[in-house]
């Protein structure tokens, strides 16, 4: 019987992700956690990591003698290209994303709604400075939207929501989400739990709508 | 004979006038155009729009230019930075005007300008505060958003070779918005790290044909 205390570790949640990234695919991992399925993609698989600003077959980061300030990525970390990578500008880049040519995008959340809609680039707090990034452009682009998120802010409130309470960053979008409480599928007859680290009737409890258990 | 490269950066920049739209090449520092951005700074033009992703890092380049009050206003997709405090604060006291444009969006509009289009339906920010008041359409059952193009008097680029009809590469990541920009603007400035002769760059390796480009300056 799972509790509580059996919640996923962030590591936990980028490697339970990153089994769910296939060999072949094309694959943007948004800036902060997402960032962490890249140490979990099995080396026996081949996976074409794509970068905003331009970069397909992106690799690690550089050992510190290696870093060239001009090769880095959408974080504007220093990193590596692999064997077979290609640089491209801007325009391409975004048309890549637009016209569904990235198979899978990994973001992160503020909140995620019962239907798929993402808030994950404003909480509309007075005096923050706006800033969105490539956020709504992945976010409407990738074939499928992976969220990776916290089930709870840190007061307690699920992160899973009727209907976003923050600007919204694009509609009905998310597939998946990887939190570290349950693995959750949004569809068409509703959001399934499709694995959980603690017990459903917690979780139904925490959420604000009705999930549907499908493990 | 036709021949792009200029021996005067200070020069070329002092055709930069007041109240002109400024595009600025770069992602972070990779592609970003320092020294041009320097002599900018240096000829005084003011009341300056400009089009970059972000607003300024520290107190160099263009947060230089921000703190000395000469740019009314400022396109760009994330001008939030750990130290983008000369924006910050230029924006929370209302002494400058901001237009916030997804990433995409800024990528597809510039392309828009410089490829003549009268404007474009995009399917980033629909439903969202960045789409509010514009116009929408539903075409092939997908909800899109009007927008429209993003032109300007000048380009300040980074790149890496050019030769003198203004043919240019560009390395890594430094490539970024530097080929867009290059085509939506009237005067096309560009510095680069090595001029070279006619037929050197492999034309299946020129990114940036030299029709785009008015001014060649080697740093």
């Amino acid at each position: 019987m799972n509790n509580f205390q059996n919640r996923w570790t962030r590591d936990e949640m980028a490697q339970r992700v990153a089994q769910d990234i296939y060999e072949g695919a094309y694959v943007n991992l948004g800036i902060g956690l997402p960032t962490k399925v890249a140490n979990y993609l099995p080396a026996d698989k081949e996976v074409l990591l794509h970068s905003e600003n331009g970069i397909l077959g992106m690799g690690p980061s550089p050992e510190p003698d290696k870093i060239d300030p001009e090769l880095i990525n959408a974080g504007k970390e220093p990193v590596t290209l692999l064997e077979g990578g290609s640089f491209f500008h801007h325009g391409d880049s975004f048309g890549m994303i637009r016209g569904k040519h990235i198979d899978i995008c990994v973001l992160g959340a503020f909140q995620v709604s019962k239907n798929g809609d993402l808030a994950n680039w404003s909480t509309g707090a007075p005096n923050a400075i706006p800033a969105v990034g490539g956020a709504m452009d992945l976010a409407v682009g990738a074939k499928k939207i992976f969220v990776m998120m916290d089930y709870l802010t840190k007061k307690g409130e699920s992160k899973m929501v009727s209907e976003c309470t923050y600007p919204l960053t694009a509609i009905n979008c998310v597939d998946r989400v990887y939190s570290d409480m349950a693995i959750l599928d949004i569809t068409n007859e509703g959001v399934k739990v499709i694995q959980s680290a603690v017990p459903f009737e917690q979780l139904q409890e925490m959420t604000p709508f009705e999930l549907i258990k499908a493990y | 004979m036709i021949d792009k490269t200029k021996e005067g950066l200070e020069e070329v920049l002092s055709k930069i006038y007041d109240d002109s739209t400024i595009m600025l090449g770069g992602f972070g520092l990779a592609g970003q155009p320092t020294e041009l951005i320097d002599g900018l700074i240096n000829s005084g033009a003011k009341n300056l729009t400009i089009i970059n992703n972000n607003a300024g890092n520290g107190e160099i380049g263009l947060a230089a230019l921000l703190k000395q009050k000469r740019v009314k206003k400022i396109i760009c997709s994330f001008p939030r930075q750990s130290d983008s405090y000369v924006f910050d604060e230029l924006y929370i006291s209302g002494e400058i005007e901001f237009e916030l444009v997804p990433q995409g969006n800024l990528a597809a509009r510039i392309q828009a300008a410089g490829s003549g289009l009268g404007a474009i339906f995009v399917p980033t920010g629909y439903g969202t505060l960045l789409a509010k008041g514009k116009e929408t359409r539903e075409i092939n059952g997908r909800q899109y958003v009007l927008e429209y193009p993003i032109s300007a008097d000048f380009a300040l680029i980074k790149a890496y070779k050019a030769d003198r009809w203004g043919n240019l590469s560009y390395r890594k990541t430094a490539r970024n918005f530097g080929p867009i920009m290059a085509t939506a603007a009237k005067n096309t400035i560009v510095q680069v790290k090595e001029i070279v002769p006619l037929g050197e760059i492999d034309p299946e390796h020129i990114i940036t044909p030299g029709i785009y480009v008015k001014n060649v300056i080697k740093i």
